[in-house]
């Protein structure tokens, strides 16, 4: 910001100097003023290095893993760290893979919901919807998981069992050893499956993925709006050519937030899935993993190495969602403005 | 504004006992039109849909391998759909056609979304009923209760205190580092404050267990202490701050901009404007800030799981020993696989999903109110605090100019001021 100092004289005084010279503006702030800024200054620090050293410390412990395995460890689909045969190539996958199936779900629900909540719900019941989905949000993690456990999954085997045997030629929906024409095949080849995590966790990633998009369409302009309308569109022909483009920014950008989400979930991976070290592709059939439910099995009877181990594998899925998060705030602040209010 | 209409292209084409289209030149009674609620022609189409997606989906569980009530639901659903938008063209065209499908498709998703919510509550809740209603399940630890022991014996009290310390140490110290750190968002606008934003947003996805990895890499693996409730509490610590941070700065970024100045134009120092003025405007903000904070830390397992071992004894020490919290204790026993500890999963489950929702409702009840907005007992005392000032004005003004200059010449009740029907109250504001 440059300021200019007046050219009128404001005082016969002022005639000496050259007014076309720029002002020094000085801040002298007081004593209790600086102490002030330099508290907020170091707290605001404080959290930062509390932020940065999650990171280093997860390196630091992880590095004895990572000078064994070196590049191996981003393709071995094993985990047995005491013989240094590990790598997260099987368990990354299945963890992309349980984010993916509950994302493709979510997005669906929360495009609906969140298009239902901005641009058609009555006045009088959008406020209850907000406060419900906030909800949605607020639940635990570990009675999604209960649920999950206890509702879900018994009866998810057998619409697993449709979609296999009718949908089965297409390799993500394969499941190895059913067999359609036997009725009174056990369920136990469906249940402990990446659909059935998947769907748990799309309840948990719906919220995120509905804030994030309501918001960015209640910013569509009024005036196009109203021009779309004008121009005799139905309230769909509306929400397609004005709410949905000004829109795309949070859809995209919410839809990140939520992989970022998916990817960490934890405690429904250990509840419902049978783990296994391999990438399974095949998300209706028993056997999956997720790093952070390995992690989970992190016990100190483990030894120093298989702890480390286990320290790669969580600094991989750090990296992993800070990018991604880092992308979708990225993404969502270029469709918001940070103004302030002005009242 | 009235919507007017011939009789004839009324859709519904109930027009009453008016001329019939196209008869030569008579003026067609005009009648309005409805233009709010639901036409009764739209609740026909899609009772009739319905009823067609339910008889579709309940023949073809008979004639194909169509099993279970989800399978069943999503076909009786699709073909729901897909007749409606049948129905709906047999009247309309097309653009009408695809509003009246995709307004179906957006409603639908909303009940999907929220009927799955009440699901998980309802269903938790009724599972976790049979313990609840037992007084020994708040009061009792499961230290004599063994996997076969009847509800009436043991119950979560263990993780009950384990939840409080925990969740206490965590709102000790995260309040605040976590409003300061706020507060610096707030003042300063520049690159470093945008840097530190963007991180804390991104922080804010952190997955949970990575913060009780930290904290077990850090606390117990390096500094060498033993996994207690202060290292959980740390792990929540570690990952409710980024959390309350960004809803703090939201909050605090509602403030209008122009109380900031008013303040800096009353010749405020920025900590004065700060404290005094933005702090207190966003004050139910903050308060819903932290609240559903803690209501994040106060569900999270994952941190625990690495930080705090399990234990079914009442733990009454932070600092020594295995501490049991709500979700982690109802992780632990369900996955034991024993039936009886499963109900005291759920037991404790519903407790952690009850307190949540009381949480949520205060959390809501306060942050209906919007930045400035006070209640009753608060404008008494912001009257109040004005009066006083105004006396204190007036005192000092006739200490400074004497007896003879007395500039402000309103007499101030100082006690007993307040009252709704002070006429004094007036002139003050």
């Amino acid at each position: 910001m440059t300021l200019v100092a007046t050219t009128v004289p404001r005082s016969p005084e002022d005639l000496s100097v050259d007014t076309r010279a720029r002002r020094q503006l000085v801040a002298n702030k007081a004593r209790s003023e600086r102490a002030f800024l330099g508290l907020t200054r170091g707290s605001a620090l404080v959290v930062l290095a509390v932020m940065a050293l999650v990171g280093l410390f997860l390196l630091i412990r992880a590095l004895p893993a990572i000078r064994v395995a070196k590049f191996s460890f981003l393709t071995t689909q094993a985990w047995e760290p005491d013989v240094h045969r590990f790598g997260i190539a099987g368990i990354m996958t299945d963890t992309i893979l349980i984010a993916l199936v509950a994302v493709v779900i979510a997005i669906p629900v929360s495009l609906g919901l969140s298009l239902y909540i901005s641009e058609v719900a009555p006045a009088s019941i959008k406020r209850t919807l907000v406060s419900l989905v906030d909800l949605m949000a607020a639940v635990p993690s570990v009675v999604y998981g209960l649920w999950a456990l206890e509702f879900l999954q018994g009866r998810t085997v057998g619409v697993s069992r449709w979609i296999a045997t009718w949908f089965g030629w297409f390799p993500l929906f394969h499941v190895d050893g059913a067999d359609p024409g036997n009725p009174v095949q056990s369920g136990t080849l469906y249940s402990a499956s990446t659909f059935i995590v998947g769907i748990a966790v799309s309840l948990m990633v719906i919220p995120i993925l509905c804030s994030v998009m309501r918001e960015s369409f209640s910013q569509a302009p009024l005036g196009e709006r109203e021009g779309a309308y004008a121009l005799g569109a139905t309230r769909w022909g509306m929400i397609r050519s004005v709410v949905l483009p000004f829109g795309k920014g949070g859809i995209i950008g919410g839809t990140m937030l939520g992989l970022g989400r998916a990817l960490g979930e934890t405690i429904v991976v250990i509840l419902i899935i049978s783990p296994v070290f391999t990438a399974n592709l095949h998300i209706l059939q028993s056997g999956g993993n997720s790093i952070s439910g390995q992690i989970a099995n992190l016990s100190p009877e483990s030894s120093p190495f298989g702890t480390s181990a286990l320290m790669a594998a969580g600094l991989s899925l750090f990296a992993l969602t800070l990018i991604i998060n880092f992308g979708a705030s990225a993404v969502v602040a270029r469709s918001r403005s940070g103004a302030v209010s002005d009242g | 504004m009235t919507l007017l209409d011939t009789p004839q292209t009324d859709a519904a084409g109930l027009g009453t006992g008016t001329a019939p289209a196209g008869t030569g030149n008579a003026p067609a009674t005009q009648v309005r039109r409805k233009v709010r609620g639901v036409p009764r022609s739209t609740v026909r189409n899609l009772l009739g849909a319905a009823l067609a997606g339910i008889s579709v989906a309940l023949l073809l569980t008979q004639v194909t391998a169509l099993t279970g009530i989800f399978g069943v639901a999503l076909v009786a659903y699709l073909v729901f759909v897909l007749v409606y938008g049948v129905l709906v063209s047999l009247a309309d065209d097309a653009p009408v056609v695809k509003d009246a499908v995709m307004t179906v498709l957006m409603a639908s998703m909303t009940v999907l979304a929220l009927g799955a919510l009440a699901l998980v509550i309802g269903f938790t809740l009724a599972r976790g009923w049979h313990s609840l209603i037992h007084l020994n399940t708040y009061t009792q630890d499961l230290s004599n209760a063994g996997p076969l022991a009847p509800l009436t014996v043991g119950g979560i009290g263990h993780a009950i205190i384990g939840t409080l310390w925990m969740i206490g140490i965590a709102v000790v110290l995260t309040v605040p580092l976590g409003l300061v750190a706020a507060v610096y968002l707030d003042m300063t606008r520049s690159r470093p404050s945008n840097a530190f934003r963007t991180v804390i947003e991104a922080m804010t996805a952190l997955p949970s267990i990575l913060a009780g990895l930290f904290i077990y890499a850090l606390w117990i693996l390096t500094l060498g202490f033993e996994k207690s409730g202060l290292a959980a509490a740390l792990a929540l610590s570690v990952m409710m701050l980024p959390y309350m941070i960004r809803a703090s700065d939201l909050a605090l970024r509602l403030v209008p901009g122009n109380l900031r100045e008013a303040s800096a134009a009353l010749g405020a120092p920025s900590w004065r404007g700060e404290l005094q003025v933005v702090i207190p405007t966003a004050r139910s903000g903050l308060a819903t800030a932290v609240i559903l904070g803690v209501a994040r830390g106060i569900g999270e397992a994952s941190p625990v799981l690495l930080t705090s071992g399990y234990t079914p004894y009442i733990n009454g020490n932070p600092l020594h020993g295995p501490m049991a919290s709500l979700p982690f204790t109802a992780l632990t026993l369900v996955r034991s696989g024993s039936p009886l500890l499963t109900e005291r999963a759920f037991a404790a489950a519903s407790f952690l999903l009850l307190l949540v929702i009381v949480l949520f409702v205060i959390a809501r009840k306060i942050g209906g109110w919007g930045p400035g907005h006070l209640s009753d007992r608060g404008m008494r005392r912001v009257r109040e605090a004005s009066m006083r000032d105004a006396a204190r004005y007036s005192r000092r003004l006739a200490a400074r100019d004497g007896a003879t200059l007395t500039t402000i010449p309103v007499a101030i009740p100082v006690a007993n001021t307040g009252t709704p029907d002070d006429p004094n109250q007036e002139t003050l504001r």
